[in-house]
Formats: C-alpha cells, structure tokens, sequence
C-alpha cells in the first residue's frame, strides 16, 4: 500500500459514510465539499423481475413494490448505456501514456521515468507511448475503440481529492452541488419507477449518481450469493434454504427483524442462483483472483444482455492510484488488471452483440506532478488523462499532449487541454440525446466536439 | 433505583451473559443462575486478575498472532480475548467504548497505535469516564483520526472539537454552538508528534508553542482553556450526564430507561464523580433487562459466543475477512459514529453471519462415511442434537417448530435405504446452521 496521503483515507471513508445512512459523518476540513448525494434517503428492495437486491436511494415518493413493474416495464428498453469506471486517487497520465525519450521527462522522474522501449507507440502522436500494463487498452485503440484524452481537466485544478473528485462527479466546479451529473441526467431523462437507471456496483452509492427525483440503486456484488453448509448437499441443502424463510417472527422487534430477513435471503438466493459464482454464461475470459472489478463487469454484461433497464452505470476500477511512494509496482499492478477486464468486458459485450449500447469512460480526479517525489511516487497534479471505449466512439484523441517543455503550470503540474465539461455536454447530447443545458452549469460555454462516428 | 426482582434462572442468567459478555460457556449460564442475580452482577463488575483460559490463539499456519504487524491479526487478536477472558464486562465494555470514541485504522494507519488505544480503553472500561475522556483525547490513535495532531494556534482544525461535543459527551445539536466548536478547538491546541520513514507516526507530545494561549469563551465561560479543561467543561455541562447515561443504557437495553429511572441514573453518576462502573452495575440489575424484549446481537459478540459454545481456540485468519461480510471488523468501524446497529441485519450481513457460523461448525460436520446409519430417525431428537452442539441456547416453541418440520421433510425425501442411512447426517449438519442462524440464537 503506497497511500501516504492523509486526506486521501478520510476522504474515502467520509464518501463511504455519506452513503451509509446519512448519519453521523465525519467532520471534514472546511472549505471542502460534502459529496453529491449526502442526506439522500436510503431503502433496500429486492428486484423480482431483476433478481437483484437493490439498495435504493431517493425512493421516498414511491411505495418500493411499484419499482418491480417499473423494472418490467423499462425492461429490454435497448437504449444506450453510460459505464463510467473511477480510477481512484489521481491516475498518473505520465505513466498510463508517456513521453518515451523526452530528456525532461528523465530529468523529471531520474527513478519512475518508463523507457522508450517499453510499451507500445501511441500511433496518433509519435511522443508517446502505452505503459507496457495497457497493451490490451492500445489493442482495442489499434481497432479504433478507444479515444484519448491526453490531458482532460479544468484550468485552475484543485489539488484536493476529495475537491476535486467532488467536481468531477457534479459536473461542476461548485462545491455546492449536491447531485452528481449522471443523477440530474436521469432527473431528466429517467423514471421515477426504474432505480436500475443509475446502478453502482459497489457498496455504496457513487455520488456522480446522486439524484433529486428518481431513485438509482447500489448492488456489490451479484455473482457471489452462496449458502455454503459444511456437510450438507442435495435435496437436503435445498430444505435447508427453504427452512431460512419459515422461522415464526417470535415475541419482539429483533426476532421478527431476524425472521424477516431470513425470509428475504431464502428467496434472493433462488433468485440469484442463476447467476451465482460468475455463472454468467460469459462468452470471454475475464482475469481471476480475489478483486471484485472483473466479476462485476462480467456481470454487467450478462444483466445488460438479459435486458435489464440500465441506463448509467458506475464502477471503481481495482488500485490505489494516489502513489505518493512506490508507485512503479502499484502502478504496473493495478492498471493491468483493469485493462485485461477492461478489454474482456468489450471482448464480451461484442460476442453478445450488444457492443454498439455501451460506452465506457475511464477517468481520474486529476493527474500527477510531472517530477516526481523523494519517495519513488509523485505527488497530486492537475490535468489526468481519460478514455473513452466503445465500438460507437471515433477513436481519435480529444485534446492534445501539451508537452513537459510548455505544458506544465507554475506547480509542474500538466495543464488540461480539454475540459471535462465539454466532454460531459457532448456525451449528454450524442450519446444520450439529451439537452445538456438542462444538467451540466452554463453547458453554453463548453464547446461539443464530436464523439460518436 | 429499580432491581429486577423476580425468577433469576438459566434463561435470565444467559442473557445477562450475553449482555454484559460474549455468551456462555457450556453450562455456564446454569451456574451462574445458582449464583442468583446479585452475585452474578457482581462477578462480573468486580472480576478477579485477569486471565486467558483455554489455548492461545494461532493463525491458519498455527503460528501465533502478530497483532502490531500482520493485517488481520489486530482483529483475531482482540476476538481471542472476548473468548477466553474471565473479565467478560470489561472486554463488552472495551467494544462499547471502541463504539463510542469509535476510531478506523483507516484513517490512523497503524495497528499498534489502533492497540494502543485499545489497551487505554480497557484499562478504564469500568472506571471514571473523566479519566477515559482525557486519556482519549491524548490518546495518538485519536490524534492521528480526528487531526489533533494537527490542531495548532495559528491553523486550528476543529474536527476533534466538535465529535468531542457531538458524538462523545453531550450529542448533537445539545447544548453547545458552532463558536463553541471553535472555541474548543483553540482550547484543544498543541498537540503534535513526529514521521519517522519507516517507523511512521512517533513521538506523540503536548507542544505550548503550538498551544493557543488566549482567553476563550466556551459554553458561556471565559478562561484560557486548555485541553483538559475543554474536557471538563463538556463533563460537567447540563446536557452530558443525560446523554452518558442514555447512551450507556442503549447498549445493554434496546427500549429507553424510564424517565425515574434516567434521572436516578444521572444523579448516581455525578454524585459518583463520573463514574462508570455504578451506572452499569445499576442497569445489570434493572428489571427493563430481564423483562423487556430481545436485542440483536453484535456480529463480534455472536462469533464470540459460537467460539465459548464450542469451546474453540481462534485458530484461522478466515475471521477477519468473514467480519468484512457480517459487518463488523474491529478496528474499522464505518465511520467515527461507529457502527450503525439499524444495518446490522440485511440480506448481504446475514449472508456473512451464516458464513460465520460455518465456519465455526465447519471442523465439527459430521461425517456420512463415519455417521451412516448411527443417528436417530425422530425429528425431534435431531433437532435436540443440534441446539446441544451450540451449548443449548434458549429458543422459542415456533423456532423449535420450524427446526422440527424442517428434519421431518428432509427425513421424508429419503426413500432409498442408503439415503435413510445418510440423510440423517446432513439433515444434523444442516440443523445446526438453521440454529445459529436461527431469530432465537441471533438475539439475546
């Protein structure tokens, strides 16, 4: 673990908390942002027609059972769907796509600096070059799916993750807003019937998804519902798990809580049992091991190709990403297995035919400093980079690589040459054909590039 | 000050076991009802010398635990002592502390200081909270979680002034102001310690020069207030004694003491000069205890109690990821409001409390090969076999019912002689599942 940062640990606990109940929160410094979506009511409904245990946010005006048809009825909608995967920390875009041979770039990182010979060429600007880690994102560039952008972010880039992050997710450099950019897309577009529009895969709501009017919804995991007895199998294990559902709710609050419960759990685990242990029927490997990010991409496909109403997804890529120390192995680590699930889940999507609905946007809060620190690791930047993957995108760089001669502020940090802003309004109006004067502040002044062939 | 005053049996002895522990051993709650009420309460808030008993506990290589420095190992370490101790109060009450001044090793980043702070917990869990507040409020853990480290003169951090107030002693919004979290930030200045590469946060000391010296105004009072002074005033401010005994109360009573009884509790507790052990001595004994309704137990207490039930040492790693799923990993409450009660129970933690209790009863599954044959065919006596293998807990005629029709089916589905002969096996193994995770053996 190569986290350092102080502010970085509170920060994430706080988001997590603010999910949890809205209640008893950590203080935070002042002057920093309460994530989108703090104070948002919470309720637990099972899915039937989904087969999915949601944790909803903003259900309060409506009774939950009415979800279900909503769910029914939005089924097999086909409309096109956001993936938006979170690289947490602040991704080092010097790393993920480098200057290879850049004599500042050596000068700049004497111990982190990549060699020319590494990865492969960038073959849109011949200064860079892939981290040897991406060779499977830069494969699916070599086919036209993904575009770059080198340098994204805002001018005046603020160095806190928590700040920062917080206006990533609003879509808006205001520390005030309390809905993420996706939920007020969804307040616009969505149904207040649907809280499968805007699904996390985590444990938490992700605050880019908070809403003011319809609900979104939050799921762990969907691949891993077991029930495992020891020494017991067949059709005895199968009473077993009906015996769940049948305890008397007894004499008091806590019993009846613990009965109810049981009851629930009896019946979810029949109704994950067809996706349970990964039984996805996926066409495509995905990576193992213990990280939950494959799996749930692996499970995302199979829900998107079982038809289920999803419109904007969210998800955190595997890795610490803030590498104040020892970031080379972090960094080789954790953008490896992101890529190979990342290109998996494309792999799939495409053997389902269902490749053209979905696009993913891979992004960051910010980049890292261009030198890097005494403790082989650098330290918070400005601009990051972000991608885009998908077989509608045009594959062709938005932006441009400033360069480390001109490019870099009066911090050494890397200035943005794109502006998230005008990334989210055009995403907005081509991807989900939507205004977005109506969700993204002044979306007048950031200019629409073309995004979609 | 009400005492319960009727029938002190098994029943009433294994929920004050419960209560104020981890569960009991195997006929222990027998033993303890012979006791009678008083002497149990007794027992339990004069403990003799501390002492483990029962093997050491050891990681999956059966290597002893290093709790400073393998991840996880804080967690099994802490677990142990809740099996194995004969001061069951005094570790209950460490957990309820840890809940109440509730820190994350997630934002401390070290699992000796997290140890640390545990220790100073439980060297005051039934002593003077006074004396528990301040040793907090210096305690490096605390500094490190709630930037008192950082809180200096000339840059104030407010963030351990105002949980102080609104979580620790007098709760939100009751009787203080937005000045007076300022204001005891100044007071609260000073603070500091050292990074060392490699050894991390070290040195932990009171620094004056970071200390604000000017007169502050807190709760209505001017002074040059320091640190344990702020501490005071929040003691002896109207709204904490209410607060303190309301909380206190909470964990071991899930409906709130009647008003009587609340206000003979705040008058015990200040006249005893902030005392801790009288206040929990006088709920042990309170009739709401034994008469009211049920509670849910804490994730680590059940898994606590499966172990004293089987008599089992801490002997695998497996608890620290299995309490990440039943929702309560030690040293890593959600959040510095600690762990929210209301979430202890939904589809996702019951899954890792069934898993939990598998993993106990997993080295104890009866064998087909080596059980075939050998078991009673009567539903009831399975049913008997399987509350015996959980040292009998207490469980209601409808639970008993369930259990009952349960065995009864699974028995009914063997038509073959060899599933007659083996079904009996997996329908015990199955039963005691459904005991653990039964409405009965879930509460307490």
């Amino acid at each position: 673990m190569s986290c350092s940062c102080n502010e970085f640990s509170r920060a994430s606990l706080f988001r997590r908390s603010v999910a949890e109940a809205g209640r008893g929160l950590p203080a935070i410094e002042p002057g920093m942002p309460l994530p989108a979506g703090s104070g948002l009511d919470r309720r637990s409904f099972l899915a039937r027609t989904a087969g999915l245990a949601l944790a909803v946010y903003g259900a309060g005006k409506l009774p939950l059972g009415l979800f279900d048809e909503g769910i029914a009825r939005a089924q097999s909608a086909g409309g096109p769907i956001l993936v938006s995967v979170f690289l947490e920390g602040g991704a080092d875009s010097l790393s993920m796509l480098f200057p290879a041979g850049n004599s500042r770039y050596h000068s700049l990182r004497p111990t982190l600096a990549l060699q020319p010979t590494e990865g492969q060429p960038f073959d849109e600007d011949a200064r860079l070059r892939w981290h040897p880690s991406l060779a499977p994102l830069a494969e699916l560039h070599a086919e036209g799916k993904v575009t770059v952008l080198p340098a994204v972010g805002y001018t005046n880039a603020d160095q806190s993750h928590f700040t920062s992050r917080h206006y990533w997710e609003v879509g808006a450099t205001d520390a005030h807003l309390r809905t993420g950019w996706l939920g007020r897309y969804l307040d616009v577009a969505g149904a207040l019937d649907n809280p499968l529009q805007g699904l996390a895969l985590s444990g938490s709501l992700h605050p880019a998804l908070a809403s003011a009017n319809v609900p979104v919804a939050c799921v762990s995991r969907i691949d891993d519902y077991d029930f495992w007895a020891g020494g017991v199998w067949g059709p005895v294990q199968q009473r077993m798990l009906d015996a769940l559902g049948t305890f008397p709710p007894g004499s008091s609050r806590a019993t009846a809580k613990v009965a109810e419960v049981a009851t629930q759990v009896a019946r979810l685990r029949g109704q994950l049992l067809p996706f349970d242990g990964g039984n996805w029927g996926s066409p495509v490997a995905y990576p193992t091991g213990r990280n939950p990010f494959p799996a749930r991409l692996a499970g995302l496909a199979a829900i998107i190709h079982a038809g289920l109403p999803l419109r904007c997804v969210s998800v955190t890529a595997p890795g610490m990403y803030d590498t104040h120390a020892d970031q080379a192995g972090e960094l080789t680590n954790s953008l490896a297995l992101t890529a190979n699930t990342l290109r998996a889940f494309q792999r799939d999507l495409e053997a389902r035919g269902i490749a053209d609905r979905v696009l993913v946007h891979l992004w960051s809060e910010f980049g890292r400093r261009g030198e890097e620190n005494g403790s082989d690791g650098t330290d918070h930047g400005a601009a990051g980079i972000g991608l885009l993957i998908g077989t509608r995108v045009r594959g062709q760089m938005l932006g441009e690589f400033p360069g480390l001669e001109t490019g870099l502020d009066e911090d050494g940090n890397l200035m943005a040459t794109f502006d998230y802003r005008s990334l989210y309004c055009s995403l907005l109006e081509q991807w989900f054909a939507t205004d977005a004067a109506a969700v993204i502040p002044n979306a007048a002044s950031f200019p629409r590039v073309a995004l979609l062939r | 000050m009400p005492v319960y005053r009727g029938a002190f049996g098994r029943k009433e002895a294994e929920r004050l076991l419960w209560r104020a522990g981890f569960g009991p051993r195997p006929g222990e709650a027998a033993r303890v009802a012979r006791k009678g009420l008083k002497r149990a309460v007794d027992d339990l808030i004069y403990p003799p010398r501390v002492r483990m008993t029962g093997r050491a506990p050891t990681d999956d290589d059966g290597a002893p635990l290093a709790p400073r420095d393998a991840w996880g190992h804080d967690h099994l370490w802490w677990l142990d002592r809740m099996i194995r101790t004969n001061q069951p109060l005094v570790e209950r009450m460490t957990l309820i502390w840890h809940d109440w001044f509730a820190t994350s090793n997630e934002g401390v980043g070290s699992q000796k200081w997290m140890l640390v702070q545990n220790q100073t917990m439980r060297t005051h869990a039934l002593g003077s909270f006074e004396s528990l507040l301040l040793a907090l409020t210096r305690d490096p853990a605390m500094l490190l979680w709630l930037n008192g480290n950082q809180n200096t003169r000339w840059d104030p951090n407010e963030n351990y002034a105002r949980e102080l107030m609104e979580l620790f002693t007098l709760g939100a919004g009751r009787g203080y102001t937005e000045d007076d979290v300022r204001e005891q930030a100044r007071a609260l200045t000073g603070w500091r310690n050292d990074w060392r590469e490699g050894l991390g946060d070290v040195n932990f000391r009171y620094d004056p020069n970071r200390h604000d010296n000017g007169v502050k105004v807190i709760f209505g009072q001017r002074g040059n207030f320091g640190w344990q002074g702020a501490c005071r005033l929040c003691l002896r401010h109207s709204a904490h004694a209410s607060f303190f005994v309301r909380k206190l109360w909470s964990y071991f009573i899930p409906t709130p003491p009647p008003a009587a009884t609340e206000a003979a509790l705040r008058t015990l507790y200040r006249r005893s000069g902030y005392k801790i052990r009288p206040i929990v001595s006088a709920i042990l004994r309170h009739p709401a205890l034994y008469t009211g309704p049920r509670m849910v137990k804490p994730p680590v207490v059940q898994l606590a109690g499966m172990h004293r039930a089987r008599n089992r040492p801490v002997n695998t790693d497996a608890w620290s990821w299995i309490s990440e799923l039943d929702g309560q990993r030690l040293f890593l409450p959600p959040n510095v409001a600690g762990w929210n009660e209301d979430r202890w129970l939904d589809t996702s933690s019951m899954r890792g409390r069934w898993t939990a209790a598998n993993y106990v009863a997993l080295p104890y599954a009866l064998d087909p090969d080596q059980w075939r044959g050998k078991l009673s065919l009567d539903p009831s006596r399975l049913v008997d076999s399987a509350l015996a293998f959980w040292a009998n807990p207490t469980i209601a005629p409808g639970s008993r019912q369930a259990l009952r029709d349960f065995a009864a089916a699974a028995l009914s589905d063997a038509d073959q002689s060899w599933e007659r002969a083996e079904y009996p096996v997996l329908i015990v193994n199955a039963l005691r599942m459904l005991v653990a995770i039964s409405p009965d053996y879930q509460t307490c």
